[in-house]
């Protein structure tokens, strides 16, 4: 069989356009056999699940990757894919906290918090303290959520009926369209004129309704932006039966959306607080310092 | 802290909002146990370790027809959780 032939016979490659990038970072800077406590904090999400160590009370280094059909496997997963890189072992780690969705299946959780609590208090650490609003765009739930200056919830709101306003609808609008999900945001503000919301609040009538613009001879940006608009406009929604107060922060995957976080802004009236840490740890990073906090508490014992 | 239990969806805003700084050393006698009909509500420790109320994790999906017998066209004047929760930490958002 000549290359032409094997070629054309070939099954397609099938391209994954949903795939978010997993990443992993730690501090190289530090050394974290110099700390005192070391907390871990581990958030298996309904889509990803992060493992983050801190040192001291300061973030050291974060694993963020795909969550498995198996909660404990995805928590030891995403915990050794950074002990790997660091040469850490589990007995090293002081106190392990365990959030999200699956916390309850962490097998080497000390304690599990709520993700609510979590994100409030990574916002905290990520944002400052003058964080007061959140709103964190997961995997598969959408929550708004206020706290005070030391990062503790004063009040929350979840959504996690509907897919809407979530990353896995933006996964199911990537596929649809045959775009890699971090071009879509840029993307999405390549167009002439600003594209009415997709009126559709459900992810799958949303999809057919994109389809039925294609058809009407929208362009993919066109409907990507129509897209980002209608998530927008659903998790401003939200967002107001809490209030918006001013020091406004992002978590979750859809934070690094920017067709989808410039336009909640322009909705809100308000930029959000800027951070250089990854948001899709918020969760994750919250339960170490909590783990922190219940260490030094018990040290004061 | 106000923890809002409920959902949005293509029919409407179903909310049932606890004020649980009102839940601590409740003045009720944990009265919202008993006067729901469907048993929805909950006592659990929180994540900053006070005892409060919840709204059980499988009634929050569904509360537009659970709640529906106890709204006036169920027959009732006033909805028998807000009414026993003396201390007013129960709303209904619809």
């Amino acid at each position: 069989m000549n290359a032409e032939v094997a070629a054309a016979t070939a099954a397609p490659e099938k391209k994954e356009f949903w795939r978010w990038q997993e990443n992993t970072w730690f501090d190289e800077s530090k050394n974290w056999k110099d700390a005192k406590i070391i907390t871990c904090g581990i958030d298996v999400g309904s889509v990803s699940s992060q493992a983050v160590l801190v040192c001291d009370g300061e973030l050291f280094g974060y694993n963020s990757m795909r969550t498995g059909n198996n909660s404990p496997d995805s928590a030891k997963n995403a915990l050794q894919g950074i002990m790997d890189k660091i040469g850490m072992k589990l007995e090293d780690i002081n106190y392990v906290v365990g959030t999200g969705y699956g916390r309850v299946n962490v097998p080497f959780a000390h304690k599990a918090i709520t993700e609510i609590a979590c994100h409030a208090r990574g916002a905290n650490y990520m944002g400052g303290n003058k964080v007061r609003t959140i709103l964190d765009m997961g995997g598969q739930d959408c929550k708004a959520i206020h706290c005070d200056e030391k990062g503790k919830v004063t009040n929350f709101l979840m959504n996690d009926k509907c897919a809407a306003g979530t990353g896995r609808g933006m996964e199911v609008i990537s596929d649809l369209m045959q775009i890699p999900i971090a071009e879509l945001g840029p993307r999405s503000f390549d167009v002439e004129t600003e594209p009415e919301a997709v009126s559709s609040i459900c992810v799958v009538f949303a999809k057919s309704e994109a389809l039925g613009l294609l058809k009407a001879g929208y362009t993919k940006n066109m409907v990507i932006a129509a897209y980002c608009q209608a998530m927008a406009e659903r998790v401003v929604s939200l967002l107001e039966r809490i209030g918006v107060e001013e020091g406004f922060f992002i978590t979750g995957g859809i934070a690094k959306n920017p067709g989808v976080v410039k336009r909640i802004e322009r909705l809100l009236g308000i930029k959000q607080l800027e951070t250089k840490i990854d948001s899709q740890i918020a969760g994750a990073l919250g339960a170490a310092l909590f783990g922190y906090t219940l260490m030094q508490k018990q040290a004061a014992k | 802290m106000i923890a809002n239990y409920g959902y949005k969806d293509g029919s409407g805003e179903y909310y049932i909002s606890i004020d649980t700084d009102k839940c601590i050393g409740c003045a009720a006698d944990r009265a919202c146990l008993t006067a729901c009909p469907k048993h929805m509500f909950e006592i659990i420790t929180d994540d900053y370790d006070d005892e409060v109320a919840w709204v059980k994790k499988e009634c929050t999906r569904a509360l537009a027809y659970d709640c529906a017998g106890c709204k006036p066209a169920g027959g009732y004047t006033s909805l028998p959780c807000t009414t026993a929760c003396t201390p007013g930490a129960i709303k209904h958002s619809w």
